[in-house]
């Protein structure tokens, strides 16, 4: 019905020349990586022949990349609790409490979002030796959980902003205490936020490399196995886990856009 | 150059010189006709409203002439040369938005000279034109400030200078006092009023309140799902509308279903001497035209003796609601089954049944 | 509304997390850069010994120049990809605007690693590129430099970064109102002096943001030298990670590490005030 405030849009064919070419550059590599994963004759050389799923299946018989796999996915869940959990009550700490050296308070958790990723391992490494704790999937964990907090606070402050203040004072009027407030009103309207946090934490979690590559113990996660190949030489079957932790990303990044469709729509 | 063939004249062509001639102007968004093949004059100088609801297809008569929107058909000429194949930054029209647009990286100053400007005029006339436009809408004291700190009424009367500037031969309005409160309106609208006469350009204003349009305009055109219903100075069009939906849009009527037979109007009980063709027809009669018979209004309201004159009508009806308006008082009255309304100047409770009258000629028969 | 429990409930622990797990980490490091290495030890010996190794010695200040010339490059090419992209879907994609997005979003999921293993079997000898070219006769040996060089670092990191950049333009952009640039246009400005006067100046917040963002994390970004820059592209996070591997100096690698964090709070800091003064709110 609105029709009449809708602007007509302007053909710009160089400039849609131009973003087909940008959006060309991003996929090109991707497109390559998936496309020689069914290489038989290994990385390299044009145009790729002989189509083949034996990468995959040797892919399949490979021990200590699932163990990594295994490996990681625990690493990441953890990570996502705790990321959560802190990432929710610092959120409401921002939100709602004041409290001397708040500014402070606000950046530091915000800090490691944009600070290159060696910084935070190397600080956390530093001190892991000085309390004498070992290098291990835990440490792993509690760098991973440290780093993405921030995620978890954008996304949720955020989700708090959008909330309707007066659904809680409604609920105090009513009787209900802040607890049951908390629990029966405010969670539930963040229910998208934290979802599509912690998709994207999880995510986050699962490809971390430079944290990561200083906490590590024994046990390699996914992207520290795949860099150690990495360093002894190229095969295809780094093309096919590649691939397929490609595809687990669309899956992953197209449900959280669904959730973000419908937290837009239903945010009054 | 002047072109090869002349402008179609059209029905509307006013005395004075026209300005903007729209010829069969239609727009289409996808399968929704919102503009159904308008014609319409537009005379230099002249304050014309384009009136409607939402829907009526009246901002999109304006986008159209802003240029913000290309016609699925039709014309739009401006003296002499084709106006709707101009981009907008072409077009000697200029508009103020409905939010006014302000751009908010630039300061009042800045912004009223941005026209200038762009268009490279002369360095040295920007900033005296630019202090003329300001000290016109009293803004003169506003010129470093940023729009965000201005109030609504304030931030309008920049959007007006910023526009009025450049000097454009039409000056497009879109419900530009819509979003101010009921005070500062009518403030406003005065003002515009006499500035329009002040700088003499061309006002189009577009808005949905009809007592705004009637107070404004030297014409107003009043659109209804996007083709012109009537289009006539505030008068004419309050006294003689041409159809019921003007008769009910602009201003409050009664609208009486008749049979006309031999010269005579008969609507339940009411009975009246009327002109035309014999059959069904409809009347609009508006209540400030019915009078309490045998009474005079003792504050200026009514100057005709309450003598019998042969044009009176008289009726008897049942007084069913009243509703107190401070000068004025609007009854509902039952007269054999056909309600109507009444519009008295102020004189205290009123019941049951009383007498009353109205001229013959008040009733005007509209189309449906 | 919220008691005094409330509040404290969920500040304290966020709070001492954060205070544990970043700020004494971070101090750490500041300590350990006043320290040094004696012997093979780390000794706990106050000096700045360090500092002014990074200062005296040219190899250090060369290399930081570099990496910061390559994180330049790096925002720059970004940049140049990002903005007109953003413009286009918002000001231009109409109805396709939402898939496009999620189009463009979508390799920010797709695992770093990947990414950059990626152009290294494109860029390589053996590798696609060079295969594609000869394939078309265009060359017939293949090209040297494609990998192992800045060059190749600043191809990889803009691969990635782009569609970092890309996020917050977006959002500024689709911020601006459209009546703006109706106004714009109606008091004579055509489209490029409507982007140049009106546009530009309203995006630049997003602008900075996604700038800072780049040249940021491609200035400590270790890992694209590793994978693609050889020798001649090394970045000054590779001296860091060898400092505490292979070349054992903690201390000096401290002081280096904190150089980096004191580049990326100044810039913080500075883009923080810009934004204030451009935001126009």
């Amino acid at each position: 019905m609105s029709t009449a405030a809708t602007h007509a849009i302007r053909r710009a064919p160089l400039l849609a020349a131009y973003s087909a070419l940008v959006f060309a550059f991003i996929y090109l590599p991707i497109v390559v990586l998936v496309v020689y994963s069914f290489n038989r004759d290994g990385v390299g050389g044009f145009p790729p022949r002989h189509l083949t799923l034996d990468w995959y299946r040797q892919l399949f018989g490979d021990e200590a990349i699932w163990t990594s796999v295994l490996n990681s996915l625990i690493v990441a869940t953890y990570s996502v609790a705790l990321s959560l959990t802190l990432g929710l009550l610092a959120a409401l700490a921002l939100d709602r409490a004041s409290f001397p050296g708040k500014p402070l308070f606000r950046r530091l958790v915000l800090l490691p979002l944009i600070l290159p990723g060696i910084i935070t391992g190397l600080s956390l490494l530093m001190f892991a030796v000085s309390v004498g704790a070992p290098l291990s999937l835990f440490t792993v964990f509690l760098g991973h959980g440290t780093a993405l907090i921030s995620v978890a606070t954008t996304e949720l402050f955020a989700g708090l902003q959008k909330m309707d203040r007066a659904q809680e004072e409604a609920s105090l009027d009513l009787g209900a205490t802040p607890l049951q407030t908390f629990l029966r009103i405010t969670l539930p309207n963040l229910k998208l936020s934290l979802v599509a946090a912690g998709l994207l934490i999880f995510t986050l979690s699962m490809d971390e490399i430079a944290v990561t590559f200083f906490l590590i113990g024994r046990d390699n996660t996914l992207p520290l196995e795949i860099w150690g190949r990495l360093r002894r030489g190229i095969t295809p079957e780094i093309n096919a886990i590649s691939t397929l932790i490609f595809a687990a990303s669309v899956i992953l990044i197209v449900i959280w856009f669904h959730l973000r469709i419908r937290a837009q729509r239903e945010a009054i | 150059m002047k072109p090869a063939h002349a402008i179609p004249p059209s029905h509307n062509v006013e005395a004075v010189a026209s300005l903007l001639q729209i010829r069969s102007l239609a727009k289409r968004f996808g399968a929704h006709e919102v503009l159904k093949a308008i014609s319409l004059d537009i005379a230099s100088g002249e304050f014309i409203t384009l009136l409607g609801e939402s829907g009526s297809g009246k901002t999109t008569m304006l986008r159209l002439i802003a240029g913000f929107e290309q016609p699925s058909s039709g014309e739009i000429w401006m003296n002499g040369e084709r106006l709707d194949t101009l981009p907008p930054y072409k077009r000697r029209v200029n508009t103020v938005f409905q939010q006014y647009a302000l751009f908010p990286h630039l300061n009042v100053r800045d912004n009223v000279a941005y026209g200038l400007r762009v268009t490279n005029a002369p360095g040295g006339e920007v900033g005296a034109r630019v202090n003329d436009a300001l000290s016109m809408v009293k803004m003169d004291a506003f010129a470093s400030a940023r729009p965000a700190t201005l109030s609504g009424g304030q931030q309008q009367r920049v959007a007006l200078a910023r526009a009025l500037v450049n000097r454009p031969l039409l000056l497009l309005l879109d419900e530009p006092l819509s979003a101010l409160d009921a005070n500062l309106r009518k403030q406003m609208q005065s003002e515009l009023k006499s500035l329009q006469r002040e700088v003499g350009i061309t006002f189009l204003f577009v808005t949905h309140d009809q007592e705004e349009a009637m107070a404004l305009s030297d014409r107003i055109a009043l659109l209804r799902n996007g083709a012109l219903e009537q289009i006539a100075s505030p008068r004419e069009i309050y006294s003689r509308p041409a159809t019921a939906y003007t008769a009910q849009f602009i201003g409050q009527t009664n609208l009486l279903h008749a049979q006309v037979h031999v010269g005579s109007a008969t609507c339940g009980a009411l009975r009246w001497p009327a002109a035309g063709p014999d059959g069904a027809a409809l009347f609009s009669l508006r209540p400030e035209a019915i009078r309490l018979h045998g009474h005079v209004a003792n504050n200026g309201g009514e100057f005709r003796n309450p003598e019998n004159s042969v044009d009176d009508v008289r009726f008897s009806a049942v007084i069913k609601q009243q509703l107190y308006g401070g000068a004025s008082e609007l009854l509902e009255v039952n007269c054999g089954g056909q309600l109507l309304r009444v519009k008295l100047a102020a004189r205290g409770p009123l019941s049951g049944m009383q007498d009353f009258l109205f001229l013959a000629t008040d009733a005007v028969r509209v189309a449906e | 509304m919220y008691s005094r429990a409330y509040k404290s409930i969920v500040s304290v622990p966020p709070l001492l997390w954060v205070g544990l797990f970043l700020l004494l980490p971070y101090g750490l490091m500041l300590a350990h850069s006043f320290w040094i290495v004696r012997d093979g030890f780390l000794v706990h010996h106050w000096t700045l010994h360090n500092y002014r190794t990074l200062v005296t010695n040219p190899v250090y200040a060369e290399v930081l120049l570099r990496s910061m010339r390559i994180a330049a490059s790096v925002t720059l090419c970004a940049l140049l990809l990002g903005y007109p992209l953003a413009y286009y879907l918002s000001f231009h994609a109409g109805t396709r605007k939402e898939i496009l997005y999620q189009l463009v979003i979508v390799p920010l999921w797709v695992s770093y690693l990947v990414r950059g293993y990626a152009w290294k079997t494109i860029l390589g000898s053996d590798g696609v590129l060079n295969g594609f070219l000869q394939y078309l006769h265009v060359t017939s040996a293949p090209v040297g430099f494609l990998l192992y060089s800045p060059f190749a670092v600043i191809l990889m990191l803009t691969h990635i970064y782009t569609p970092f950049v890309f996020l917050p333009i977006y959002a500024a952009l689709e911020h601006i109102p459209r009546p703006l640039v109706e106004a714009s246009q109606d008091l004579g400005a055509g489209p490029l002096k409507t982007f140049w006067r009106v546009i530009l100046p309203l995006s630049l917040p997003g602008l900075l943001a996604g700038a800072t963002f780049a040249f940021v994390l491609s200035l400590g970004d270790f890992l694209a030298p590793l994978l693609v820059g050889g020798a001649s592209g090394t970045m000054i996070a590779n001296i860091v990670q060898s400092l505490f591997g292979a070349a054992y100096d903690w201390p000096l690698g401290a002081a280096i590490s904190m150089c980096i964090l004191l580049i990326t709070v100044s810039l913080l800091f500075l883009t923080e005030r810009l934004e204030k003064r451009w935001s126009f709110r």
